[in-house]
C-alpha cells in the first residue's frame, strides 16, 4: 500500500488553543484547513486543556469581569514582569485585541463563568472558562467539525520542506506510519518544548531528570528545532523556563493544576539538608510561587519540603495528595527522611526569631523573624502545634521561553519576506514574554496570534 | 455492586482532586457544596452525590478523566453512591419491587375488589365500589407517604440541620425553584452534556413532561375526588370537565416524556451512568408509561364494553406503580429536592 498524502490549502500543526483557533478563522474565508495533533484524541489539547483563564483587557465591567482593566496598566503589568523584554507592537496588539478575542470564542460556543459567580474567583484581570480549558478546547473541536476542518489525531510533524521562504510540503508519522503533507500555507502552533526531556537535560544538565511536566507529554518542540533549522529568527531565553513548586508525589506529566502547592509562604522550606534557603515569606503569593521551581532545582536532588504546623491547616487551597503528618518535629523528620537533629534545629532557631505579630496571610503582614538567614519577612508563625505536616517539593515545568520570531501578521521571521509559515501560541510567545509571565497571557496570546495566523495563512493560500 | 467501603473511597479520591481542581465550580450545585468542606466522609457523599444531577458536563470537561491515570468520572461514582444512599434511607428497609410483580400483584386486587361485576356507559363505580376504592388507595398513600417522610427525616438527619430550617421559607422557595427548573440540568441556559457531549435540553424537557404529566394526573385525581365529596358530583365527568382535561393533559405528558427519557437512554454514553441501575429505571419509566396510556384508553373506551376489563388493568398499574415508588426510581426526587435545600442553605451560610 502506498504512502498516505494529506492535502489542505491551510494545514494547521498543533492541536491547543493556537491551533484550533488558527483553524476556525482559516475556514472562515472558504479555505480547506487541516489539524495535525500529534496527541490521540482523549489527550488532544496540549496544555491548553489544563488552563483556566485569559488575560483580558476591559474599560468597563463585563459580565464575566470585574471593574476595569485598562491598556496602559495590562502594559504597564508586562514592562514590570518581563523587565522590558517585549516587542511593545506586539505586545499592545494582544491586549488591544483581547476584548474582540473573548467575544470571538463566545461566537464559536466557548464559555465563560459569570463574574458574579463563585465566591473565589471574581476576578478584574481574568476571564475564567466555564469548566476550564477542556471544556474550552471541546468547544473548539466542535466547531471545527461542524465546519468541515479535518482533524488527524496521532499525526507528529517530523520534517518541514521550506523553500525561499515557502513551505511546499513536510513529513509526518500519522498513527505511526510515516505520511506526508501538503500546503499552501502552514500554521506552527506545536507549543514548547517543555515535555522533551533530552532537550531539558541537554539545557539544564542532570538536574533536569527530576523536573516535573505540569503538562502534555506531546509537546517536544519539533517545529521549534525544524524551523530554526531553516534559518528562522529564534526569540525568549532558551535557558527560561516557568517552573514552580509542585508536589513531589506528581506523575512525570499532565499532573496539571492539582499538584501546584500554596503553602509555602505558610510555613518553612527545607532542603535534603534540613535547611532552609530562602525567605518564603518575600512577597504576595501569587507574585512569588513561580520562583520556587527554580529555587527547588537548584537544590541537591532537586527536592525539598515545605514544613506546617496545625495553626495554619485549611488556610490554603488543598492540594491532591495528603500531607505527611507526625506528632513532633523529630517524627516529621523520620517520616520525610530528613537528618532529624538539623531539622529540629532549624526549626527551633527558626521558631527563636519569630517576631510577635498579627497573622494575617491576605496581606503582607507584620510577622516577620529577626536575626535569621535568610530571613522569613511575613507570615512567620513559630511551627510549634502538632502534629505537623510536611508535603515533598519538585520542580514543575509549566513551559519554555524559547520560540520563533514573528512580526505582527504572524509570519515567521528569517526564513524569507513573505513567507507562508506563520506562528501562533506558545511557540511564539517569548515575543510578547521574553522573561516572567503574566497569569493567563499565554491564552491570549494564543487567541490574539492564532486568529492572526488563521486570517493570514487564509489569505496567503488563497493568493 | 462494588462493597461500600471501596465506593466511599473512590468517592473521597474524586472529590480530593476535585477540590484541588475547582474547574467545575461553574456547573452545578456539587461543585461549590465540595469547596465549603475539606473532608469528605460517607454522609458528606451520600448529601453531594443526591445534589448531582448527573449532567455529565463535569466529565466530559474534565482534564483527568480516564485514560488519564487520576481517572476522574464524577457522575458515574456519584450515581453508584446516590444507589447506594437510596438504600441507607429507604423504611422499613430497602426492598426491590420488581415492576412485573408490583403490577401484577396490583391487577389481581383490582380484580378482587371488583369481582365479577360489569358494567357499561362509564359507571366506574358499578364495577369497583366507590368506598372500595378511596379504601385501597387511602391505605396504600399514607404508606408511601410514610415511607417518603422516613426516608426525608433519614437523610436530613445526616445534615445535622434542624428541620426548622429545612422549612426556613426563603431558602425552600429557591431550592424549590431550583428544582421544579431543573436548573442543575440548564448549564446556563444550553442544556446538559447527555446522552453524549453535545449540550441538549432533550433530557430537561423530557423530564419536564414526565414530572409535570405525573402532578397534573395526581390534579385530576385531586380534583375529582373533591368534586364527589365535597359537592357529590360523580364520575365519569364530561370530556371538557376540569378533571378529565387535567388528565388527559398530564397523560400525555406521561406519554412523552417516559418514552423521551428512554429514547435518551439508549442513545446515551454509558461512560457516565451506572448501567446497573437501569432495570429499575426502566421499570419506572414503563409504569408510569403504562399507567398514563391504560388511563386514557379507559378514557376513550369508557362507553364501551371494554371498560370493565380496562378498569381492572388500569387500577392494577397504578396499584403497581404506588407500590413500587418508595422503593424505586421515584425517590430521587426526595433525596435531590432535600439536597437542593440543604446546598441552598449552606450557601446563604458561607463557608461552614
Ligand atoms: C497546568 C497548567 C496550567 C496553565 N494555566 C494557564 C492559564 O490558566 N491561563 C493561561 O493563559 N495559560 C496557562 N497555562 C499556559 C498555557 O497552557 C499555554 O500558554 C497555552 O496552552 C499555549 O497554547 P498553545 O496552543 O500554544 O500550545 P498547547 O496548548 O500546548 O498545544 C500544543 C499542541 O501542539 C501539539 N504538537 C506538539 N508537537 C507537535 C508535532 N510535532 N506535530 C503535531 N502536533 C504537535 C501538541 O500535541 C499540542 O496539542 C498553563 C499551563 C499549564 C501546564
Ligand atoms: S471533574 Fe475534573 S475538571 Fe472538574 S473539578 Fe473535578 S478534577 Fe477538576
Ligand atoms: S455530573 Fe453534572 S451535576 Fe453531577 S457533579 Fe458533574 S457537573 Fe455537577
Amino acid at each position: 500500500m502506498g504512502e498516505q498524502t494529506i492535502e489542505a490549502d491551510v494545514v494547521v500543526v498543533g492541536g491547543g488553543n493556537a491551533a484550533l483557533c488558527a483553524a476556525l478563522v482559516a475556514r472562515e474565508s472558504g479555505v480547506s484547513v487541516t489539524v495535525l495533533e500529534s496527541a490521540p484524541v482523549e489527550y488532544r489539547g496540549g496544555n491548553s486543556r489544563h488552563t483556566r483563564n485569559m488575560r483580558c483587557m476591559h474599560e468597563t465591567p463585563t459580565n464575566v469581569l470585574t471593574d476595569a482593566y485598562i491598556e496602559d496598566e495590562y502594559f504597564s503589568d508586562l514592562l514590570r514582569v518581563t523587565e522590558g523584554n517585549t516587542a511593545e507592537n506586539l505586545a499592545r496588539l494582544v491586549i488591544r485585541d483581547s476584548p474582540q478575542a473573548i467575544q470571538w470564542m463566545k461566537s464559536y460556543g466557548v464559555r465563560f463563568q459569570p463574574s458574579l459567580e463563585g465566591t473565589l474567583h471574581l476576578s478584574r484581570t481574568n476571564a475564567f472558562f466555564l469548566g476550564g480549558g477542556k471544556a474550552l478546547m471541546n468547544a473548539y473541536y466542535a466547531a471545527a467539525h461542524q465546519r468541515g476542518i479535518r482533524v488527524l489525531y496521532n499525526a507528529e510533524v517530523t520534517e518541514l520542506h521550506i523553500r525561499d521562504g515557502k513551505f511546499k510540503s513536510g513529513r509526518l508519522l500519522l498513527n505511526g506510519q510515516p505520511a506526508e503533507f501538503r500546503a499552501k500555507a502552514l500554521v506552527a502552533a506545536s507549543g514548547g518544548f517543555e515535555s522533551n526531556l533530552e532537550w531539558l537535560e541537554e539545557v539544564w544538565g542532570e538536574a533536569a531528570r527530576n523536573f516535573i511536566i505540569r503538562g502534555t507529554p506531546y509537546n517536544k518542540g519539533k517545529l521549534i528545532k525544524l524551523l530554526m533549522g531553516q534559518g528562522a529568527e529564534s526569540v525568549g531565553d532558551p535557558k527560561q523556563c516557568h517552573a514552580v513548586a509542585v508536589d513531589g508525589r506528581a506523575p512525570k506529566f499532565d499532573g496539571g493544576i492539582v499538584t501546584r502547592l500554596d503553602c509555602l509562604p505558610l510555613g518553612i522550606v527545607v532542603n535534603k539538608r534540613a535547611e532552609r534557603f530562602y525567605d518564603e515569606g518575600q512577597d504576595l503569593w501569587p507574585k512569588r510561587y513561580a520562583i520556587w521551581g527554580r529555587l527547588v532545582a537548584e537544590q541537591a536532588d532537586q527536592i525539598a519540603w515545605s514544613i506546617i504546623d496545625s495553626k495554619v491547616m485549611g488556610r490554603f487551597m488543598p492540594s491532591v495528595f495528603p500531607p505527611i503528618p507526625a506528632a513532633s518535629i523529630r517524627d516529621l523528620a523520620l517520616a520525610l527522611a530528613l537528618p532529624a537533629q538539623d531539622l529540629e534545629a532549624t526549626v527551633r532557631e527558626f521558631n527563636l526569631a519569630v517576631r510577635p505579630g498579627r497573622f494575617d496571610h491576605q496581606i503582607l503582614d507584620d510577622c516577620r523573624t529577626e536575626g535569621l538567614n535568610p530571613p522569613k519577612s511575613h507570615w512567620a508563625q513559630a511551627i510549634d502545634l502538632a502534629p505537623f505536616y510536611g508535603y515533598p517539593l519538585r520542580p514543575g515545568i509549566t513551559f519554555t521561553y524559547l520560540g520563533v520570531k514573528v512580526n505582527e501578521r504572524a509570519e515567521v521571521q528569517g526564513l524569507g519576506s513573505r513567507t507562508n509559515v506563520f506562528a501562533a501560541g506558545e511557540i511564539m510567545a517569548g515575543n510578547v514574554v521574553g522573561k516572567g509571565y503574566l497569569a493567563g497571557l499565554g491564552m491570549t496570546i494564543g487567541v490574539v496570534f492564532g486568529r492572526i495566523a488563521g486570517r493570514e495563512a487564509a489569505r496567503a493560500a488563497a493568493q | 455492586m462494588q462493597p461500600l467501603s471501596n465506593l466511599i473511597a473512590e468517592g473521597e479520591r474524586l472529590m480530593v482532586i476535585c477540590n484541588a481542581c475547582r474547574y467545575c465550580e461553574g456547573y452545578c450545585a456539587v461543585f461549590p457544596a465540595m469547596e465549603r468542606r475539606l473532608n469528605f466522609s460517607e454522609t458528606d457523599l451520600n448529601y453531594l452525590a443526591n445534589l448531582c444531577h448527573n449532567c455529565a458536563e463535569c466529565y466530559y470537561s474534565c482534564q483527568y478523566a480516564p485514560p488519564h491515570e487520576f481517572a476522574v468520572n464524577v457522575p458515574q461514582v456519584f450515581a453508584q453512591i446516590r444507589a447506594r444512599s437510596y438504600q441507607n434511607y429507604a423504611w422499613p428497609g430497602f426492598v426491590r419491587v420488581g415492576a412485573w410483580w408490583a403490577v401484577t400483584a396490583g391487577i389481581i386486587v383490582a380484580a378482587w375488589l371488583a369481582g365479577a361485576r360489569s358494567a357499561a356507559g362509564a359507571n366506574f363505580y358499578a364495577v369497583i365500589s366507590h368506598e372500595a376504592m378511596v379504601a385501597t388507595f387511602a391505605f396504600v398513600s399514607a404508606f408511601i407517604l410514610a415511607a417518603y417522610v422516613a426516608g426525608f427525616l433519614r437523610f436530613w438527619r445526616e445534615s445535622g440541620e434542624s428541620l426548622a430550617r429545612f422549612f426556613q421559607p426563603s431558602t425552600l422557595l429557591q431550592a424549590a425553584r431550583d428544582a421544579l427548573w431543573l436548573k442543575n440540568l440548564d448549564s446556563h441556559g444550553v442544556g446538559c452534556t447527555y446522552p453524549n457531549q453535545q449540550h441538549s435540553q432533550a433530557r430537561r424537557r423530557f423530564h419536564h413532561c414526565t414530572f409535570y404529566g405525573f402532578l397534573l394526573c395526581l390534579a385530576s385525581t385531586t380534583v375529582a375526588a373533591a368534586y364527589h365529596s365535597i359537592f357529590g358530583w360523580q364520575a365519569p365527568h364530561a370530556y371538557f370537565s376540569v378533571p378529565v382535561v387535567l388528565g388527559t393533559l398530564g397523560g400525555i405528558g406521561l406519554l412523552i416524556g417516559p418514552v423521551g427519557l428512554y429514547w435518551l437512554k439508549r442513545r446515551r454514553d454509558t461512560a457516565i451512568v451506572d448501567i446497573k441501575q437501569d432495570s429499575m429505571d426502566m421499570s419506572f419509566l414503563a409504569l408510569l408509561f403504562l399507567t398514563s396510556l391504560t388511563g386514557l384508553l379507559l378514557l376513550a373506551l369508557r362507553e364501551t364494553t371494554a371498560m370493565g376489563t380496562l378498569l381492572r388493568i388500569h387500577l392494577g398499574i397504578v396499584l403497581g406503580l404506588f407500590l413500587t415508588l418508595p422503593y424505586g426510581k421515584f425517590v430521587h426526587g426526595i433525596y435531590r429536592s432535600a439536597a437542593l435545600v440543604r446546598s441552598v442553605l449552606e450557601a446563604s451560610r458561607g463557608k461552614d
